[in-house]
């Protein structure tokens, strides 16, 4: 089992959560504008990395309260966790920004208080 | 004899819990409490004139006797009270939440119906619930004053670690366990049956372990 570091939270056991899918999938600024093509693209194909991925999960049984984590999906280490929204689709090209408040965010370079937080 | 008209009002675990160590606390009332992040401010500073203590920090409780608050989520917080009605706890909030600007700040809303309480007491607590609690029940990481949300089994769980601060004269690593290990569990009413026999269960398997091992 995943230990997923949620940002209010802390650690907790991946059976409390619900996985959300890809992160980072912004609605499109003018449906009606899009083709039947670009409209299933963004409904239906997400990416698959072997790596690195920013995926969302919910904390059903706990606060309640979606984060986008930073997962890698080879060995599963889970690089941490910000709340919805905090950062953008790119997480290296604004890396200027500076963490969020979440004590887990992908942005710090030596995650605080976590033991256990990445496995 | 004429059954009376009004059917008595049946606790969600009633029966279930004699010859035990667990109790329930039932007809607590319960009022959830949401607060906006730019109204948290004065929502919490109102909020606390009225409930005598302040809205507590993710994974923390606050308040000691009645009322007491849990954090349950990010602007959410539980507000329990032994000694109201759930209709007069939520009455309070309102009217001490519009007081600055004339209108509510947070939202409030009476859920004394939706859950229960179960206390387990006793030096052995924490392992009963290990049993089916993936958390860190350890007082050095769950201490008295937490409160988490999580699963028990396959019951989603409020856990509320009862008492207060380990205060810096007591003893490390022992002390905490004992008397401070006091846990509230609130369960949703339909799992109160499913999670007082899960728990009788497992303090029935727990003691058969101890004495097990003694004798």
């Amino acid at each position: 089992m995943l230990l997923i570091p949620c940002p209010w939270c802390g650690p907790r056991d991946e059976r409390e959560f619900r996985y959300g899918g890809q992160a980072h999938i912004a609605y499109p600024a003018d449906p009606s504008a899009l083709d039947d093509r670009a409209w299933a693209e963004y409904l239906f194909l997400r990416d698959n990395p072997a790596g690195a991925f920013a995926e969302r999960w919910f904390h059903a049984s706990g606060c309640r309260a979606w984060c986008d984590v930073r997962r890698d999906t080879v060995d599963y280490t889970v690089a941490g966790s910000c709340p919805t929204g905090a950062h953008g689709a790119d997480a290296d090209a604004d890396a200027g920004q500076g963490p969020c408040a979440s004590p887990y965010c992908v942005r710090r370079a030596t995650p605080a208080d976590a033991e256990g937080g990445a496995r | 004899m004429a059954e009376p008209l009004v059917p008595r009002r049946r606790s969600p675990a009633e029966g279930l819990l004699e010859g035990s160590r667990l109790r329930e606390l039932s007809f607590l009332a319960q009022a959830e409490l949401r607060v906006d992040p730019d109204e948290a401010e004065a929502a919490s500073r109102m909020a606390e004139q009225f409930l005598g203590c302040p809205l507590p920090g993710p994974g923390r409780a606050t308040g000691s006797g009645t009322p007491y608050v849990l954090w349950s989520g990010p602007g959410r917080y539980l507000v329990v009270d032994a000694d109201a009605t759930g209709r007069g706890l939520c009455a309070g909030l309102r009217s001490a939440l519009g007081g600055e600007y004339g209108r509510l700040c947070a939202a409030v809303a009476d859920l004394s119906a939706q859950r229960t309480v179960l206390e387990l007491r006793g030096p052995d607590a924490g392992e009963v619930l290990a049993r089916g609690c993936p958390m860190d029940l350890h007082p050095r990481v769950f201490g008295p004053g937490s409160y988490a949300q999580t699963v028990v089994g396959k019951a989603a769980v409020g856990l509320h670690r009862t008492g207060g601060p380990v205060g810096p004269g007591a003893p490390a690593g022992s002390g905490a366990e004992g008397e401070a290990s006091a846990f509230r569990v609130l369960v949703r009413a339909s799992f109160a049956d499913y999670l007082a026999r899960f728990l009788t269960g497992a303090a029935d398997d727990v003691r058969r372990e101890r004495a097990g091992a003694v004798g």
